[in-house]
C-alpha cells in the first residue's frame, strides 16, 4: 500500500461512508487513482473492489488514468460559451499543441471541459487542479500558460487570479437584515421545537431548491419518524447551470446558514448535520471549516449548545466531486454514504429513510438561511414579502446578456421583466428560468412572475439577447444532460445522448425533419418514463424551444428531404489514407433522398 | 373471372449484416408459399438478381459499413416505394458498429500489416474492393427509412406479421411477444 493511501485512510478512520472524501484527498495528493490505490482502498475499507472502482468512475473529478500535472477543466456552461470560453480554450490548447482531453507528452498539462462551475456571473471560468479561476481573458490565459510552462507551484500563482466576487446587486430581507451568530439558535431555544415548528408553519416557507415543498411539513414528518438517530443535510450542491446564489450565501452570509442548520437540528432532534458542498467551490472550504471551529469554540456547536442540556448538534462538511445528479436529495444521501450518486426509489422519502436509513431532513442552503431569519424575526416579518402562496423573498442568480450579472433578491411575485430591467438587459430574446431543467421564456412571456404559482425556480435566470442562436442554447443544455445522466435508467441514459446528437446535427446543418420529430418524441419519453427528476426534466429545453422557437428549428434544416447525417466522403478519408487509393470508387458524393 | 391481383414486387439485400435476418425470413417455412401468392422477388439473395428494378417494397438487413453499402442503399431507396430497415444492425448499426470506437486505420494496419502471423503484408488497395467508412452507421443516417423492424434477428413470426400487415394495408404493428431485446 502506498504511503498516501494508508495516510488518507487513517485520516478518515477507515470509514466506508467517507469514500468520496477519501478519493478526493487522494486525487489532491497524486492527481490520479491507480488500480493499486483502488485495491488498497477496497481492502482498507472492507468494501468490494467494484464498489470503489464504481465510485471512482462515477464522479467527474476523479481520474483513473494519468492526467497532466496541471489538470485544466474549462467550465462549459452556455454562459461561459457566450463569454468566449471556446476561443480561450483553443488558445490554451494551441499554446501547448494539445487536443482536448489529451495529456501533453511531458505530462505537464491536460485540458478538458466540465459542467457549469457556478461562476456564471464572472465567466468564462476554469478549474486548475480543482481550484477555480474566474473572468478568463486572453491576457489571463497568456499568464496561466506561462505559469504552467514554468511549472510554477500553484501556491505561487498571483492571488488575484483566484479571487471570486460576490456581485450582490439587489438586497432585500435576507441580504440586508443584520444578523449575529447564534441569534436564531437562541430564539429557537426560547420557543422550543414545537414553537419553532409553529412559527415555520405560519411563515408558509417553501423549499428554495426549486420544488417548493413546505419546510414545516418536512421537519414535522422527520421529527415524528421512528429511527435510531435523525440527520440534517444542507444541500449546497448547486449544480444547475446558471445558479450561484448558494455560493454567495455561503461566502457572505455563512452565519445565517449555519444558524439555520442548528435551528433545524434543534427542532427535528438531529444530533448531526452535514453540509454537502459542491466540489466546484473549494474556495469555500477553509472559511466554512474555520467558522465551524469558531462555533464549536463558542459552544454554538457540540454538546450542550448555549448551555442547554441535551441540545447536542455538530456539523460535518462533505465536499462533492463533480456530479450534477447529487443535487437530487436521495442521490446526495447516497453520495454522503460514500456511494455512486444514483437516486433512490421514492417513497420511502428521506424524512423517514434517509442517511443510513434514518429520518433525514434535506434542505437547500437558501431555505435554511430563511429558517434562521424566521426563527429570529418571526413569521409575520417573513410574510411581509412575497405572495400568498409563495411567501418571503427569493435570491435570483442572473447571468448571460445583462449589463450587471449577479445576485438579486426580490419578494416572490416579481415579474421577469423587472429583473431584466434592473440587471440592464437589452434586446432580450429569451430567458431560461431555473436552469436547463426549468422553463424557457420567450419575449412575449416576460411579464410572468417568479413564484411557485407561476414560474417556479431555484433562482437562475440566464438571459439571451437577439444575437444568440436558440439552437446553440438548447444544444448546450442537451449536451449537459447527456454528460450528467447517472446512467442508471435507460430512458435517461439513452434519451439524453440521442437528444444531444440530434441537436448537434441540427446545429451543424445536418438535421432533418425526422430529427425534429424524433427530438420531441425522445423528450416526451424521457419525461414520462425516467427514474428521477434529472431524466424527467432533461427534455424540457427541447420541448420548450420546439413550442416557442419552432421557426429556428425549421430554418436550420438542411433540406426538406433526408440528407445523410454525416459527411460520407469524409468518412472514407481514413481508409483512403492507409490504402493510398484515389480512384472513383474511393469517393462518395452527397445525395438527398 | 376477376383479373388476377397484381403481385407486390419486393427486393431484399444484406449490407453490413450476417444474413441472419434473411435466415429468419426463410424460417417462414411453408408460409413462404402463401407469401409468394402475393409477392414476387426482384433483387434478392433468393433470386440472385444483382440489380434492383422498380419495386413496391425494399427490405434491407445490416448497417452501412462501406462505400458499396452506400451505393446499394441508395439504389434501393431510388427503386423502392417503401423501404424497411430489418434487424438490429440496420436499425442501430448492431454488432459491426462495435468497431466504432476504434480507428479504422489501426484496424486495417493490425489485420494486414502488423498482426500476429502476418509477414510481408500490405493493405489491399484494389479499386474493386469497397473502402470501409470510418464508422458503421444505421440505414437512416444515410437515406429516409419508412419502417423499422427490430430484432436480432426479428423472428419469422414478426416478419410474417409485418409483411401481412403491410400487404393488407394496415400500419404494421408488432404486438406482444414479437419484439425481443434479450
Amino acid at each position: 500500500m502506498s504511503g498516501d493511501v494508508s495516510a488518507v485512510l487513517a485520516k478518515h478512520q477507515h470509514d466506508p461512508t467517507r469514500l468520496v472524501q477519501i478519493l478526493r484527498d487522494l486525487m489532491a495528493a497524486q492527481r490520479h487513482l491507480t488500480p493499486q490505490d483502488l485495491t488498497a482502498i477496497a481492502k482498507g475499507l472492507a468494501l468490494p473492489r467494484g464498489r470503489v472502482e464504481g465510485v471512482a468512475g462515477f464522479y467527474s473529478f476523479f481520474a483513473t488514468e494519468p492526467r497532466g500535472a496541471y489538470r485544466v477543466l474549462f467550465s462549459d456552461s452556455i454562459t461561459d460559451r457566450m463569454a468566449g470560453s471556446v476561443e480561450l480554450r483553443q488558445r490554451l490548447l494551441d499554446a501547448f499543441h494539445l487536443r482536448l482531453g489529451e495529456v501533453s507528452r511531458d505530462g505537464l498539462l491536460s485540458v478538458d471541459v466540465t459542467s457549469c462551475t457556478g461562476l456564471c456571473d464572472q465567466g468564462p471560468a476554469m478549474l486548475v487542479n480543482g481550484v477555480a479561476i474566474p473572468r478568463l481573458t486572453h491576457a489571463r490565459i497568456g499568464a496561466i500558460s506561462a505559469l504552467i510552462r514554468a511549472s510554477s507551484p500553484m501556491e505561487w500563482w498571483p492571488e488575484n487570479l483566484f479571487s471570486i466576487h460576490s456581485h450582490i446587486e439587489r438586497r432585500d430581507q435576507v441580504l440586508s437584515t443584520p444578523f449575529e451568530r447564534g441569534e436564531a439558535v437562541r430564539a429557537a431555544i426560547r420557543r422550543g421545537p414545537d414553537g419553532t415548528l409553529e412559527e415555520l408553519q405560519r411563515s408558509g416557507l417553501r423549499g428554495r431548491g426549486g420544488a417548493g415543498f413546505s419546510t414545516a411539513t418536512k421537519w414535522t414528518a422527520c421529527r415524528g419518524a421512528e429511527g435510531r438517530a435523525r440527520f440534517l443535510v444542507c444541500n449546497a450542491d448547486e449544480g444547475e447551470p446558471g445558479t450561484f446564489k448558494d455560493r454567495v450565501l455561503l461566502a457572505d452570509h455563512l452565519e445565517l446558514v449555519l444558524d439555520g442548520m442548528t435551528v433545524a437540528g434543534h427542532t427535528v432532534g438531529a444530533k448531526k448535520g452535514f453540509l454537502y458542498l459542491r466540489g466546484e467551490y473549494p474556495f469555500l472550504v477553509q472559511p466554512i471549516l474555520a467558522a465551524l471551529e469558531e462555533r464549536r469554540h463558542e459552544r454554538w456547536l457540540g454538546s450542550e449548545i448555549a448551555g442547554v442540556p441535551g441540545f447536542d448538534f455538530d456539523i460535518e462538511l462533505h465536499v462533492g466531486a463533480g456530479a450534477y445528479v447529487c443535487g437530487e436529495e436521495s442521490a446526495l444521501i447516497e453520495s454522503l454514504e460514500g456511494k455512486r450518486g444514483i437516486p433512490r426509489n421514492r417513497p420511502p422519502y428521506p424524512v423517514t429513510h434517509g442517511y443510513l436509513g434514518q429520518p433525514t431532513v434535506v434542505n437547500n442552503v437558501e431555505t435554511l438561511a430563511k429558517c434562521a431569519l424566521i426563527a429570529s424575526h418571526g413569521a409575520e416579518f417573513f410574510k411581509l414579502r412575497g405572495t400568498a402562496k409563495s411567501t418571503g423573498t427569493k435570491l435570483l442568480s442572473v447571468s448571460g446578456d445583462v449589463a450587471r450579472p449577479g445576485i438579486y433578491e426580490y419578494g416572490f411575485g416579481v415579474p421577469v421583466s423587472q429583473v431584466l430591467a434592473d440587471a440592464g438587459a437589452e434586446r432580450t430574446q429569451a430567458v431560461q428560468v431555473g436552469g436547463p431543467s426549468g422553463t424557457l421564456l420567450s419575449r412575449s412571456e416576460l411579464g410572468r412572475r417568479i413564484a411557485f404559482e407561476d414560474v417556479p425556480s431555484a433562482g437562475a435566470l440566464i438571459v439571451f439577447d437577439e444575437s444568440r442562436s436558440i439552437l446553440d442554447v438548447v444544444e448546450s443544455f442537451a449536451a449537459f444532460f447527456a454528460h450528467e445522466s447517472c446512467g442508471f435508467c435507460t430512458p435517461c441514459r439513452v434519451g439524453t445522448t440521442l437528444a444531444a446528437q440530434m441537436m448537434g446535427r441540427l446545429c451543424h446543418g445536418r438535421g432533418t425533419r425526422r430529427d425534429v420529430k424524433d427530438l420531441a418524441r425522445v423528450a416526451r419519453q424521457m419525461r414520462a418514463t425516467s427514474h428521477c427528476g434529472l431524466g424527467s426534466s432533461a427534455g424540457n429545453p427541447v420541448l420548450h424551444a420546439l413550442e416557442k422557437f419552432r421557426p429556428s428549428f425549421d430554418k436550420a434544416l438542411a433540406s426538406h428531404e433526408v440528407v445523410p447525417s454525416f459527411d460520407l466522403d469524409e468518412a472514407l478519408a481514413p481508409a483512403r489514407e492507409v490504402t493510398g487509393r484515389e480512384d472513383e470508387g474511393a469517393h462518395l458524393t452527397e445525395e438527398a433522398t | 373471372m376477376a383479373p388476377e391481383k397484381k403481385k407486390l414486387r419486393v427486393a431484399t439485400a444484406s449490407l453490413a449484416g450476417c444474413f441472419g435476418c434473411h435466415m429468419s425470413l426463410l424460417d417462414l417455412d411453408e408460409r413462404i408459399l402463401e407469401l409468394l401468392k402475393h409477392i414476387e422477388f426482384d433483387r434478392s439473395p433468393i433470386t440472385d438478381i444483382k440489380t434492383c428494378g422498380p419495386c413496391d417494397l425494399g427490405i434491407l438487413e445490416g448497417g452501412v459499413c462501406n462505400a458499396e453499402n452506400v451505393h446499394v442503399l441508395r439504389e434501393f431507396r431510388k427503386q423502392c416505394k417503401t423501404l424497411v430497415a430489418m434487424g438490429a444492425c440496420a436499425v442501430n448499426g448492431g454488432l459491426p458498429a462495435q468497431r466504432n470506437h476504434l480507428d479504422v486505420r489501426d484496424c486495417l494496419q493490425d489485420v494486414y500489416l502488423v498482426g500476429v502471423g502476418v509477414s510481408r503484408g500490405f493493405i489491399p488497395n484494389d479499386p474493386e474492393l469497397p473502402l470501409p467508412l470510418d464508422r458503421v452507421h444505421p440505414l437512416h443516417d444515410v437515406v429516409k427509412i419508412d419502417y423499422f423492424l427490430p430484432g436480432c434477428p426479428p423472428s419469422a413470426d414478426a416478419i410474417w406479421q409485418f409483411l401481412t400487415d403491410l400487404l393488407a394495408g394496415r400500419t404494421p404493428h408488432l404486438g406482444h411477444g414479437l419484439i425481443h431485446y434479450d
